[in-house]
């Protein structure tokens, strides 16, 4: 494996948003997560959940509520009035209807797919149609004193459940009146509150509703008398979300204290038919308020302000113990945010709203393996870049020289040029960026920095050559007739001749720059790509795929090597592939061919392709070779895969030089930290 | 009397009450509970015990109601029997012989003729529950032995197995699984918990369950206290539990109230925890309960629970959670430091009982009279933390002197150290706190004694310890310008060459001290104290200390930890004689010149009883226990016993007890058991018909004089009469609206002093004409023809009572009649 100084970057305060709303869609089997800032996340809970598609978000579109509607079409609305529809295909928003009803607190789709209601400010529950490339508003319903916070309807589309404040509604969705008015208690603990909030309604087939609100209540309503049949108190603070399985038979809330909370439709005794709503088990993965809960039809999931999604399968829907068995916890996003300048030990962070450039420290001191070396210099915050405008900041890239930083909001194209005279450092933006360049997803420069690679969102690779404060235009790839899907990932090869783009789903395309031609595409393979790099001198294309899968791909051959061969004959090793959390990045060692070094969020590891393959029966994770045993034992145990654990969660991990690498690590504790203090639990004992 | 039969060693009460769950009676009326071999019966209202089902040769192991018959019960026990009684009469129906070592019973509405037992066939931990088929025969003793086995691998308690949904299946745990059989489809389903291996769940082990009487829903206690209940069990798969979780350490028992809206709880917080719809937020407590709880049960009626504790307690809870009664037995949780005694009034035996408490036991009605809180500090439940530990007591001068030492050692050097004062107070009967004394000694005390003498005006308390002194308090007078007072102090000091005053001891007639100090027993004049004469035999430090009594005064008695036993005389300052016994306990006998010494062995305890003027023992008895046996205790007789065979006349002025170190309390006793204990408090039984007012007393008390009268005297019409027409004046009371009767202050003057009135009339006999007097009367003849004896004393008192409401009636009719005619119409006016 070869010994490293390792830069142990831990000053990336990098503190992801909270989650708001998840929608889980069960024909595609994904999931749209939208967060606090805006932002909307697509996970593909077939592919190992990785997290496929993201829409940036922006300042004033905080999203309320969240659905999938028939055609795997995904709304939003927020407290900007809107509801936004989101292009699968392009990752651009397709349009944004004003629903004009002040802020917009929730959503919900009709059980046949086809209509949206939407529960405002103002107590109106407003009806849209949905027209194969619009949506279009039908009618008012009967207006409410106070917001609707949450909508239900029952699942033979006649009528809605509305939970405002202190009372839930139901509506027959002909006519638009209310049909009954069910008014909950307001007391807390014995102590009556000001308001009793419903935060989430639920309506059942059988015409039972179910409501969760602020005094920590989950209540059964029967919605044809309208009239309480049954009370749970399970928390001390509010419970705030709601999701029902497609079944019927089992339910899920989240609580503000974090916790959540199972019910399940068990019958009374075993020899009748009587059923009854028991609680069941209660699952204590979050710190702080679970936001948002969704019932996928073998597990739950839930995500709230401590910005963990978790997906937690139900035991007894899981046939086979399995890698979908294990309980998932997502908490950082599946690309790049970070971008490393070799040349100048450079480390460019990307933020929501910011980027920071810093410089990494440096030591004279030497030590053993696994010392602490002391800094003779500290790492430098060089700089502190704030985007224009409310978007966030999609992505970002610092050229390997260091002189160029370039990154994209959803409407703007922003290039800038650094220099460094001795300690001081300044900074010019590059104007005049032309028409075509305004929106990216993602930007790269080749090894040398004289050129600029930008996947823009309508499917197109624009090459840019970079001079000396200017840039030139080269050429413009087109996607392939027909389709426009955007390229996500991109890999320029160290020479410059090559270039590897990657989309959401369709393969890897290859062109050569010199004859600004397709060369070839890597054929399609059923998992999403995770990390593209091509490598040096050899120009293999090394590509991970969500499913753990590693290939290497012979651009000069136009065909999979024989490592990759070999190992796709002989399988990875069962542990490699049930880690948790997709690869990253890949890089090469410029000195050792054979190596490939590449990490996911828990480990990184050297693939050395010279050494044999581990079979089921090798230990993968040999933490650190015995020193004591004989050379020959280590040569026995020694396989291709040396995974080195130390460093986690890892964010970013790069060789700046032969014989030095950068980890860049953000402990859990530290965000956690940086969230608002978790509602104050007692404890027995303390 | 019964000379014929040997002394046996006999447990004589103080069994453990809360070795098994209590039983409710179908109306609530009655608790059963275990004691020892015998099933005790209990009135939920009064406390008392009405009836002592005896006739197990072991220890009773399980006890249940007949579903078939509410009045019958059946108790199974060690000694292989199944029995069935009829506890409303006392008397044992039918005895099943099964022929194993049965641990607990279960019975089922369903299997009418077979109950549920767990046994234990081959290895010693492995348990089986099965079903014994009772054959129907009308032999008194039947031999049950056709059993049915149902699971296997159990817990030996009846705490981890329960019955549900009307026998349709049967939940086992053990150690980290649920084993649940379904007699129907005759399938086991097991639900594991993850074990020890996790750390997280170290401590998931199972420790008691329970089923939903109405729904399919199980319960299962655990070691760190959640409550998990278990739905949907009957499938492998989709079973699902809950948790709930308030108690932080094991949760000792479960119950399910009669519907099973609640589910109730309990465990060492001593606090019962009842869950209301198995809801997590719905949940009230009854804390303050005492002692850790170890089972708890519910009537079937539903109205009341009750809980058993550590302490050897029942406590009966209302609905709502109200404690109504508390069933005490001897009190066994902590360790016996203050030894036996005898409290000199009420004859009790004293000794440690709950933490920081002495309790005062009636051996005759095994219970406990009271609990005298000497330390007086709030017990704080928790390992690990070094507690106040009362030590020594000591009673004196017939019982007005109590003194207690307490101490609290947490380091070496850290001693605190506490004695008390305590005097009798006679308006109040009890013990008030006179003088404390903080560090009356350097070091630890090693013994306590009161000058008993009669001649001593001034009481005199000596204290050895072993800092080397032995302290001489006396009373002296503490008046001040307030009050008249009395306070002890320190009178003299006393030490022998540094040596550690080991024991100390007065003579009878309280002249002479002996401090023993290490190996040397020093004799002072306890006028003047000085320092007489010493004993050193160099035979090892002085263990135990006595004076002989009565004609054997002159001899002092010593036990050493080498084995040794000396007498010396005092009179020749010489060494009597010395035995070579390794005695553990060492008592003299109060009434006599006995002295019991218990040498302990490798094989045994034994006995040995003798005479300090001769060296020959008086009695032995061999092996009396297989444990060591900690102290013991000579009880005077109330009536003294004539046994004339020469071996057992020691036990003819005082009962000798002893415990062992497993704390059981064991006596000798030549009775058969049977004859033993008789249920003195049959007359208690309360009649179904009539409910507990205090009328009923007077009623029921009435009644059975009646019932008396139709055998005796069949011309006695009145009694076919409904009661209450029978005294005109009580229906008259009773019949009259409340609210235009006078107050009842008023009434119950007239009562009261009528009543006086009627003795004066009896005893001067200036009524002949009333009839029932007569009759009175005449059972009072042939009642003094007997023997006197105190039963009868009780049938007199009642017949004088009687006569009395009988007078009662005659003039109280007319007081009443005008009540009722009083025009009350004036308060309107008001």
């Amino acid at each position: 494996m070869g010994e490293f100084k390792v830069h142990r970057v831990r000053f990336f305060n990098y503190v992801p948003s909270g989650i708001r709303c998840v929608a889980y869609n069960n024909q595609s089997n994904r999931l749209a997560v939208s967060r606090t800032d805006g932002t909307v996340e697509i996970y593909n809970l077939s592919a190992n959940y990785f997290q496929e598609k993201f829409f940036p978000g922006h300042e004033s579109r905080a999203t309320e509520a969240l659905c999938w509607a028939k055609g795997q079409r995904l709304f939003s609305a927020g407290l900007n009035g809107e509801i936004i529809e989101y292009d699968l295909q392009a990752l651009n928003i397709k349009y944004a209807v004003d629903a004009f009803g002040g802020p917009i607190w929730s959503m919900a789709v009709s059980p046949c797919g086809s209509q949206l209601l939407v529960g405002c400010e103002d107590g109106s529950v407003k009806l849209f149609q949905i027209t194969p490339d619009k949506i279009q508003f039908e009618r008012n319903f009967d207006r409410q004193k106070s917001r609707i916070l949450s909508l239900s309807w029952h699942p033979s589309g006649t009528h809605i459940a509305a939970g405002s404040i202190d009372y839930i509604s139901v509506f027959a969705v002909k006519s638009g009146s209310a049909v009954h008015k069910m008014l909950v208690d307001r007391q807390y603990m014995g102590v009556s509150k000001r308001k009793c909030i419903i935060w989430g309604v639920a309506f059942l087939s059988d015409g039972t509703v179910i409501s969760v609100d602020s005094a920590g209540k989950v209540q059964f309503w029967d919605s044809a008398t309208g009239t309480l049949v049954k009370n749970h108190l399970i928390a001390n603070a509010d419970v705030q979300s709601i999701a029902v399985s497609d079944q019927e038979d089992s339910f899920v809330v989240g609580t503000a204290e974090g916790t959540v909370f199972h019910f399940q439709l068990v019958s009374v005794t075993s020899n009748s038919s009587e059923k009854q709503w028991v609680r069941t088990k209660p699952f204590q993965h979050h710190t702080h308020d679970v936001r948002a809960v969704a019932h996928s039809p073998t597990a739950l999931i839930s995500g709230g302000t401590d910005t963990h999604l978790v997906i937690r399968p139900l035991m007894e829907k899981v046939e086979v113990k399995n890698y979908d068995a294990a309980l998932r916890k997502i908490t950082f996003p599946h690309r790049r945010l970070i971008s490393c300048s070799k040349k100048r030990h450079l480390l460019l962070f990307q933020f929501a709203h910011h980027l920071e450039l810093w410089r990494l420290g440096s030591t004279v001191a030497t030590g053993k393996n696994g010392d602490t070396l002391p800094l003779s210099k500290d790492a430098d915050h060089l700089l502190h870049l704030k985007t224009k405008g409310p978007e966030n900041i999609i992505c970002s890239c610092i050229s390997p020289c260091g002189s160029w930083i370039a990154y994209s909001t959803t409407s703007r194209f922003f290039l800038y040029r650094l220099n460094y005279e001795h300690d001081n450092i300044s900074l010019q933006r590059v104007s005049k960026m032309p028409a075509f360049l305004r929106s990216a997803l993602q930007i790269l420069f080749s090894e040398d920095s004289t050129k600029l690679f930008v996947a823009s969102n309508q499917g197109s690779l624009h090459i840019i050559r970079l001079l000396e404060g200017s840039f030139k235009h080269l050429h413009t790839f087109q996607p392939q007739s027909g389709t426009v899907e955007s390229m996500c990932l991109l890999a320029v090869s160290p020479d410059g001749n090559w270039l590897a783009a990657s989309g959401t789903s369709a393969g890897v395309h290859v062109y050569n720059i010199k004859h600004l031609k397709l060369h070839c595409t890597v054929p399609a393979y059923n998992f999403p790509v995770t990390a593209l790099a091509i490598a040096p001198n050899t120009n293999n294309l090394v590509i991970a795929h969500s499913d753990q899968q590693v290939f290497e791909y012979s651009i000069p051959d136009k065909q999979y090597t024989e490592w990759s061969r070999t190992i796709q004959k002989q399988g990875f090793h069962y542990l490699w592939l049930q880690r948790d959390t997709p690869i990253t990045h890949i890089s090469f060692h410029p000195k050792r061919p054979m190596h490939i070094l590449l990490h996911d969020a828990y480990m990184f590891c050297i693939i050395d392709k010279s050494l044999p393959l581990p079979n089921d029966k090798t230990l993968l994770y040999n933490p650190l070779p015995p020193t004591n045993e004989s050379d020959v034992i280590r040569r026995r145990t020694a396989h291709a895969f040396k995974i080195s654990k130390i460093y986690k969660p890892l964010l970013f991990m790069d060789l700046l030089d032969e014989r030095t690498l950068v980890a860049v690590e953000r402990p859990l504790d530290d965000i956690i930290a940086q969230l608002p203090p978790p509602i104050k639990k007692k404890k027995f004992g303390t | 009397m019964v000379e014929e039969e040997s002394v046996r060693v006999v447990r004589c009460g103080g069994s453990e009450l809360n070795f098994r769950r209590a039983v409710f009676s179908a109306d609530s009326k009655y608790i059963f509970c275990v004691s020892g071999d015998f099933v005790k019966v209990h009135s939920t209202a009064t406390e008392e015990c009405v009836h002592i089902l005896q006739g197990h040769r072991n220890l009773v192991t399980g006890i249940q109601l007949n579903p078939n018959n509410h009045l019958q019960l059946y108790s199974c026990s060690f000694d292989g029997t199944v029995k069935l009684w009829d506890y409303v009469d006392g008397i044992l129906i039918k005895t099943f012989v099964v022929g194993l070592k049965l641990h607990a019973l279960f019975t089922l509405p369903r299997a009418e003729d077979s109950v549920f037992v767990i046994i234990n066939k081959e290895k010693p931990d492995v348990f089986q529950l099965v079903s014994v088929k009772l054959p129907k025969s009308s032999s008194q003793e039947i031999e049950a032995k056709e059993l049915s086995f149902v699971l296997d691998y159990i817990n030996q308690s009846p705490k981890c197995i329960a019955f549900g949904n009307e026998g349709e299946y049967v939940a086992a745990v053990r150690d980290f699984y649920l084993s649940v059989y379904f007699f129907k489809k005759k399938t086991t389903s097991r639900f594991t918990l993850s074990s020890s291996r996790n750390k997280k769940h170290a401590k998931n082990n199972f420790t008691c369950v329970a089923c939903h009487p109405k729904e399919d829903c199980i319960a299962t206690g655990h070691k760190d206290g959640k409550i998990r209940l278990w739905r949907n069990f009957d499938d492998d798969k989709k079973y699902t539990y809950t948790c709930l979780h308030w108690h932080h350490d094991m949760v000792m028992d479960l119950a399910f109230s009669v519907t099973g809206t609640s589910l109730l709880s309990g465990g060492r917080e001593s606090v019962l925890v009842e869950w209301r719809d198995a809801t997590e937020k719905n949940k009230e407590f009854l804390p303050r309960l005492g002692a850790t709880i170890e089972h708890i049960s519910v009537s079937p009626a539903g109205d009341l629970f009750c809980t058993s504790h550590s302490d050897n307690k029942i406590i009966v809870i209302h609905r709502n959670l109200e404690a109504s009664a508390v069933i005490q037995g001897l009190v066994k949780d902590s360790n016996i430091f203050t030894g036996l005694m005898v409290d000199p009034r009420t004859k009790a035996l004293v000794l440690n009982g709950k933490p920081g408490h002495l309790q005062f036991y009636s051996l005759q009605h095994d219970k406990q009279l009271y609990n005298l809180d000497i330390i007086q500090q709030e017990y704080i439940n928790d390992s690990g933390l070094i507690q106040i530990e009362l030590t020594k007591a000591a009673f004196g001068c017939y019982g007005n002197w109590l003194a207690t030492v307490e101490q609290r050692q947490e380091k070496e050097t850290e001693l605190e150290l506490q004695m008390k004062l305590w005097m009798y107070n006679k308006k109040t009967q009890g013990f008030v706190l006179n003088t404390k004394v903080n560090m009356p000694h350097e070091d630890h005390i090693t013994a306590l004694c009161f000058c008993n003498a009669e001649k001593f005006e001034n009481p005199t308390l000596v204290t050895s310890s072993k800092d080397g002194h032995f302290k001489v308090w006396i009373l002296t007078d503490d008046s001040d310008i307030y009050k008249k007072a009395v306070g002890w102090t320190c009178d003299f000091v006393g030490s022998y060459h540094k040596y550690q005053a080991t024991n100390c001891c007065f003579s009878e007639d309280g002249s002479l001290l002996a401090v023993s100090f290490e190996e040397i027993v020093t004799i002072w004049d306890s006028e003047t104290w000085e320092l007489k004469c010493t004993f050193c035999q160099r035979a090892g430090k002085i263990r135990h200390l006595c004076f002989g009594r009565l004609t054997c005064s002159k001899y002092l008695l010593g036990a050493t930890e080498n084995g040794i036993l000396c007498c010396w005389n005092l009179l020749s300052c010489a060494l009597e004689w010395s035995a070579k016994l390794n005695v553990r306990v060492m008592e003299p006998d109060p009434n006599s010149e006995n002295i019991a010494a218990i040498s302990q062995s490798s094989v045994g305890s034994d006995l040995f009883v003798f005479k300090p003027s001769e060296p020959r023992p008086l009695y032995i008895q061999k092996n009396i226990s297989r444990e060591e046996v900690q102290w013991g205790v000579f009880v005077p007789r109330d009536v003294p016993e004539s046994f004339t065979s020469e071996a057992y006349q020691w036990l003819n002025r005082s009962q000798f007890y002893f415990l062992t170190k497993s704390q059981t309390l064991l006596t000798f006793s030549t009775k058969s058991p049977e004859e033993k204990l008789t249920p003195t408090s049959k007359q208690l039984l309360a009649e179904e018909s009539l409910p507990t007012t205090p009328f009923y007393f007077i009623l029921g008390k009435h009644r059975e004089q009646q019932d008396g009268k139709i055998n005796e005297a069949f011309e006695s019409e009145l009694v076919q009469l409904p009661l209450t027409e029978n005294i005109p004046a009580i229906s008259e009371l009773l019949h009259t609206p409340a609210h235009v009767l006078p107050s009842a202050s008023f009434l119950c003057s007239k009562f009261v002093s009528s009543l006086l009135l009627s003795k004066e009339t009896k005893s001067s006999e200036e009524i002949p004409e009333d009839v029932d007097m007569e009759e009175g009367k005449e059972s009072d003849d042939s009642d003094e023809e007997n023997d006197f004896t105190e039963k009868i004393q009780d049938t007199n008192n009642t017949d004088l009572g009687e006569d009395l409401l009988h007078q009662l009636s005659k003039s109280e009719e007319k007081e009443l009649r005008k009540f009722r005619k009083v025009d009350y119409s004036w308060i309107t006016v008001l």
